[in-house]
């Protein structure tokens, strides 16, 4: 019959709206609420999802995966003085891997030798530039440049604020372990196999 | 054709019948890390009918212009493909840079149409016998060839990636405060910008009313020029075509594109190899994963390494969960189109969501995933994403395409709006070299995971989609069918999935890639989305070319459309699926 085709598909709206009410009402019934809430969150963005499906940004927001990149920054340690130990050894291979070559750094040289130290003079990420692939904190040997979690970054002046300098890509290291546990556990274990191998290989020598 | 004459067509050029009926015209290419068969251009014709016609390559895959500056030569390569299977077949023409001009391949293979006006254009090759050949992505009175090697960019600083300016002595500063726009603009000798006006699109409009056919009605009436797009909201983006109508039937029609164009391959030839990859994303941004497939694919031909198992696995399952959200998002799209506005978009939107979701769980981004890596992949699943995996693509999404099926099949508006309307015939849609969705809804069973299987695909037991009406209804049916069958291929590889490493050697920045060319492809869900690459054994690619499936779809776009009123247009071009990202590179 012509038009049964048009009420068939105008079920489904009507039972996607339907079930926005039902699933409502289930979570009135177990005492739960079901927006603003971090379950409720979870639940409509889960495979059961029925239902409304969206989310009120930005009062409500996403939480987002371990792995989300977006602009890297640098990492310190903290000696037991509390002065920070920049990871970085300005050894350039970020520099070199990014595609967009948003990254500048100036490399130390000792006054007196005149050798490269170690740790950057200057280090800068132009963030109007980055393009968030994560090539950097994937390459670098030294876990020293680490993707970020925070995805707010709008400003009214950008020619004044998004070349962002060491000051402010340096975020200590219990920042890291903090958005990226799964990752920080794995490499402070394969740092310290390789630190007992290398104590066992010194003590071997001896 | 039987097995006995496949065999015997593989062998004719092996055999050398066309290297002796053609003495001198046609050589093996034995440039180290080469393959195929040079062919001098006054022969071109004859000779490429005779492989068309007689060995049976009735599809050209891809038109390519290859300036190798200090040999002082331009190369065009073409891939043909037989649309029964099989791998491609490079043929070549070698022609002095300075007068570069080779044969057009329109009157054999129309679908060379929009390809040789694109080397035209960004290489400057002239195609003699060539019905239009107009710049395609730049504007007309640009000055130069961009793609040729000599030729410079604004903000030029190195011929390639890394640039010395950044280490060790990195003093920062901005490529436009440093080259503020003008001062880094040559024009060409006698122009003036301030002087100078636009050429009102002269050219278009000629080429436009050359196409167009008599007035079908018997009526005299006055044939209407119209301009749809750029800004448009059924054109997807900023693509524009231009129609000419009587009364609302359209007579002839043709698209302008390069509003979007940044001259990716410029881009992607100053980039390292692996720099590219986070640059293929942005082709077809609805489905970045593919678009790693197909560029991950041609390099580790050239450096001849293969992912292990693990990593194939995974690569299989993320191409596939983008097929699905694409082919979501297109159906939705096509009903934008159709006036459903909104409502059936939203509804595919959920679930590509939820896959949106595991792609930012696994390779930390949603929609720019640059995930695959030569060799393997960047990550492993994190922890729970397995799961999430298995339960939509076991659970979930059988049920949603379903209730998808339910709500859009058998409404009798869509498919009063869309049986009949656009109608491609299978002879039409080889020869206009459309590919995918596209060709495989007008009758053509031409799947790249059969029809030359990369990757694991030939482990996986799936049926090619294909439908025989060639209209706008039938790619829409088409879609639907391909859902499912990806739906198959995830559930078969996600019971699958081996346990192991992931990426094969260690990873590493700086790749070495032995000097040669390769082609990889794959099946996008758009249709058979190519890379060219030359490698002369230095850390960036000589050439680097995409065989854009949007792009070359739109070659067919003006015979689906003449005929048809002008709103038709509008779903014709939804049905296509286009996305400018790719278009226009």
């Amino acid at each position: 019959m012509d038009g049964m085709g048009i009420l068939k598909g105008l079920s489904v709206t009507l039972k996607r709206f339907v079930d926005t009410y039902l699933e409502d009402l289930k979570w009135l019934m177990k005492g739960q609420k079901r927006y603003y809430t971090e379950e409720g969150i979870a639940q409509r963005r889960s495979t059961e999802a029925r239902g409304i499906f969206t989310v009120q940004y930005p009062e409500e927001k996403l939480p987002v995966p371990e792995e989300f990149r977006f602009i890297p920054f640098l990492l310190y340690d903290e000696d037991e003085n509390g002065e920070r130990q920049v990871r970085c050894t300005s050894c350039g291979i970020c520099a070199k891997v990014c595609p967009p070559q948003c990254i500048w750094i100036v490399r130390t040289s000792d006054p007196k030798t005149g050798r490269p130290v170690p740790e950057p003079a200057e280090f800068y990420i132009d963030v109007d530039i980055c393009m968030n692939c994560g090539f950097c904190s994937e390459y670098c040997p030294f876990d020293a440049i680490k993707m970020d979690h925070d995805y707010e970054l709008s400003v009214y002046n950008r020619h004044a604020k998004n070349i962002y300098n060491q000051e402010k890509l340096l975020k200590p290291v219990s920042y890291y372990a903090d958005i990226r546990p799964a990752n920080y556990q794995r490499e402070e274990q394969a740092r310290a196999e390789a630190e007992a191998a290398k104590a066992a290989r010194r003590q071997k020598a001896n | 054709m039987s097995e006995q004459t496949l065999a015997s067509a593989a062998n004719v050029l092996e055999k050398g019948e066309l290297l002796s009926r053609f003495p001198g015209y046609v050589t093996r290419d034995e440039r180290n890390g080469y393959q195929g068969y040079i062919i001098k251009a006054d022969k071109l014709l004859e000779i490429v009918k005779a492989v068309r016609d007689e060995i049976g390559y009735d599809y050209l895959s891809s038109v390519t212009g290859v300036d190798y500056l200090p040999e002082d030569m331009m190369e065009v390569v073409y891939h043909a493909s037989r649309t029964i299977g099989g791998p491609p077949l490079t043929l070549k023409v070698q022609v002095p840079r300075n007068n570069a001009v080779v044969p057009s391949l329109v009157p054999l293979y129309p679908g060379a149409d929009f390809q040789e006006r694109e080397a035209w254009d960004l290489m400057g090759i002239r195609f003699e016998g060539h019905p239009d050949l107009r710049r395609i992505l730049m504007w007309e009175g640009f000055a130069s060839h961009p793609l040729r090697k000599d030729w410079k960019e604004a903000y030029f600083e190195e011929d390639g990636k890394p640039f010395k300016s950044r280490w060790p002595d990195g003093h920062v500063w901005r490529a436009e405060d440093k080259n503020p726009f003008g001062l880094n603009v040559s024009y060409p000798e006698g122009f003036n910008p301030e002087t100078w006006t636009p050429d009102k699109d002269a050219l278009l409009y000629a080429s436009l009313s050359r196409s167009q056919g008599g007035s079908e009605s018997g009526l005299r009436t006055e044939p209407v020029l119209v301009n749809m797009g750029p800004q448009h909201p059924s054109t997807h983006g900023v693509f524009r075509f231009t129609v000419i109508l009587d009364g609302e039937t359209i007579m002839a029609l043709k698209p302008v594109m390069g509003y979007l164009h940044r001259n990716h391959e410029k881009i992607g030839e100053r980039n390292t190899f692996l720099q590219n990859m986070p640059f293929t994303d942005r082709l077809d941004y609805f489905s970045s994963m593919s678009n790693n497939f197909g560029y991950a694919l041609a390099v580790e031909k050239l450096m001849g390494v293969k992912p292990p198992e693990r990593a194939e696995y995974l690569r299989v399952i993320m191409a596939e969960l983008t097929r699905i959200s694409n082919h979501l998002a297109a159906i939705g799209f096509f009903l934008n189109d159709l006036g459903a506005f909104f409502t059936p978009v939203l509804y595919g939107f959920e679930e590509r969501e939820l896959i949106l979701d595991i792609f930012e769980a696994v390779s930390g981004s949603r929609m720019m995933c640059n995930y695959f890596r030569f060799g393997g992949v960047a990550r492993d699943l994190p922890e729970g994403i397995y799961e999430k995996i298995s339960k939509l693509v076991n659970e979930r999404l059988p049920r949603k395409i379903d209730e998808l099926d339910l709500y859009l099949t058998n409404s009798e508006i869509i498919r009063g709006r869309t049986e009949g309307v656009g109608v491609l015939t299978p002879e039409q849609a080889i020869a206009y070299s459309t590919c995918g969705p596209v060709l495989r809804a007008s009758g053509v069973p031409y799947d790249l995971r059969r029809a030359d299987p990369y990757s694991i695909y030939d482990r996986f037991d799936f049926d090619v989609a294909v439908r025989y009406h060639g209209d706008a209804y039938d790619r829409y049916l088409i879609r639907m069918d391909e859902l499912r069958q990806s739906v198959r291929i995830l559930q078969q590889a996600v019971r699958d999935l081996p346990e192991g490493s992931i990426q094969e050697g260690k990873p590493q920045y700086q790749v070495r890639v032995p000097a040669g060319e390769a082609y990889g492809r794959v099946e996008g869900p758009k249709g058979e989305l190519g890379f060219y690459v030359v490698s002369n054994g230095k850390p960036n690619p000589w050439r680097y070319h995409v065989r854009a499936p949007s792009f070359i779809n739109l070659t067919a776009y003006e015979s689906m459309c003449v005929g048809n009123k002008v709103a038709d247009s509008v779903a014709i071009l939804g049905s296509i699926d286009i996305v400018l990202g790719e278009t226009d590179r």
